[in-house]
């Protein structure tokens, strides 16, 4: 390769337009030839300094303002419904809602995974030495009273014992930064938390069990108020005490 | 159609990449969904081309006058538009109407930029920058002096050193741009670069 071949070339270089064996010849040239070396170093560097001082111009506002005053412009009266369903059908109308329903399907499971770790985590807590009950009780009536003052919602507190599961007491405790009220069973050696929460739907939702970090979560919406059962019980226990809580819930308000 | 999904779905980014945005075909042209499409395609790029418009007939007004034409032949032929990538699309139309304002230009009683261009190409490459030590380095300078050094350069080399360094344009975007063979977009760019590190180092020379 000559010097006037590499004079041109070596542009082509720096640009990254060679294929490979052109870039070899170019690089086996500029290797024997210190004069073609030494434009190749100084081209590098004069292309360096243009990347880096900004040479770029930014259009005027008043340019932009006028390219779009000059396109034309959606009409002015309420669009009729075939328009609105063909904006539907092309492009940004439907990504755009596409992308808020995804958004709030992101958030909304973020939420309750967020919720599902915060009461898996009480739950853990509570399980430490002297943090179980704040009011130590088998009687739901010394229970219900104690949550009064202490709560914005008033959790039903029913002995289960006869069906198998024992009310040992209530606790204050803290999930999703709000106070909420948890009650304490217990099934042969497996500690419930019951945590129960004020909820602005009053939608029943029938209950789910979702296992989280190893323990068994079930949840329900019944009567403006949201619970959930923690706790290391077999799934299917846990299913047994949200069922016959429910319906002593039912009954007793029935009652 | 996957790609107008993408499309839509990203933020507005003037791209260089090939792949233009599918068109229907009927679109009438004050169709307002059209414009809409045109809007999201081409505005993007309005910075790009008002700074090859201020490159290349250096006034900021004409430049204006000049950007503001270039959308709106773009939005004309908006429908037959099947690539390239729009920005080199819309530069190319840049182009053509700012040699529309040299033919005007050039009916005035001044030397045209095309006549200075064809003899500056002629020039031997290699008598540019016979006495400058090859080894010598370029002091930083700052972008108003660069900007005054490129707009120094004569037309051709000027702007394929623009639509290359500055908009970023590869060797076959540029020829298509400015309508020659890459081979040619090659010896433009050489001349072009060699042409600004002289002046470019004549200009920290002290004074003598």
């Amino acid at each position: 390769m000559t010097c006037e071949e590499a004079e041109i070339l070596l542009h082509a270089l720096i640009d990254g337009e060679l294929d490979a064996g052109h870039a070899r010849e170019v690089e086996a040239h500029i290797a024997t030839c210190p004069a073609c070396a030494a434009q190749l170093a100084a081209y590098r560097q004069m292309s360096r300094q243009i990347a880096d001082a900004d040479l770029r111009f930014t259009a005027p506002a008043g340019l932009r303002l006028r390219i779009e005053a000059a396109l034309p412009q959606p009409r002015a009266q309420a669009p009729s419904r075939r328009a609105v369903l063909r904006g539907f059908a092309m492009g940004s109308a439907a990504s755009a809602i596409a992308a808020t329903g995804l958004v709030a399907i992101v958030l909304r499971s973020d939420d309750e995974a967020r919720i599902k770790s915060e009461i898996v985590s009480a739950h853990l807590r509570s399980l430490q030495a002297g943090h179980l009950t704040d009011v130590l009780s088998t009687d739901q009536h010394t229970v219900k009273p104690w949550f009064n003052g202490k709560l914005d919602v008033a959790p039903p507190v029913i002995d289960l014992t006869a069906q198998g599961f024992t009310l040992i007491g209530g606790r204050l405790d803290y999930v999703d930064a709000r106070a909420v009220g948890a009650i304490v069973y217990r099934r042969r050696l497996h500690v419930i938390n019951l945590f129960v929460t004020q909820t602005a739907s009053t939608e029943p939702r029938a209950a789910k069990t979702e296992t989280f970090q190893g323990f068994n979560i079930r949840s329900w919406s019944e009567g403006g108020l949201n619970y959930w059962a923690v706790s290391d019980l077999a799934a299917d226990e846990l299913a047994e005490f949200s069922d016959k809580f429910e319906s002593a819930a039912k009954s007793s308000a029935a009652g | 159609m996957p790609g107008r999904r993408s499309q839509a779905g990203r933020a507005p980014t003037c791209s260089n990449q090939a792949g233009p945005t599918t068109m229907p075909v009927n679109a009438a042209n004050d169709d307002p969904d059209k414009a809409r499409r045109f809007r999201d395609a081409a505005l993007p790029c309005l910075d790009d081309v008002y700074t090859l418009a201020r490159y290349l007939l250096r006034d900021a007004n004409d430049a204006e006058d000049a950007v503001q034409e270039c959308f709106l032949r773009a939005l004309k032929h908006f429908d037959s538009y099947r690539g390239p990538a729009m920005k080199p699309w819309l530069l190319a139309i840049l182009r053509n109407v700012c040699h529309a304002e040299y033919a005007r230009r050039a009916s005035a009683p001044t030397a045209t930029i095309e006549d200075v261009a064809e003899t500056a190409e002629q020039t031997p490459l290699w008598s540019e920058t016979p006495d400058t030590p090859e080894t010598e380095l370029l002091r930083g300078a700052d972008a108003s002096t660069i900007r005054r050094l490129v707009n120094a350069l004569a037309e051709p080399f000027k702007e394929t050193f623009v639509l290359r360094e500055i908009q970023n344009l590869s060797y076959r975007e540029i020829a298509g741009v400015a309508e020659v063979p890459v081979g040619t977009v090659m010896s433009r760019l050489a001349r072009a670069r060699a042409m600004l590190r002289s002046a470019w180092l004549a200009e920290q020379e002290p004074p003598k």
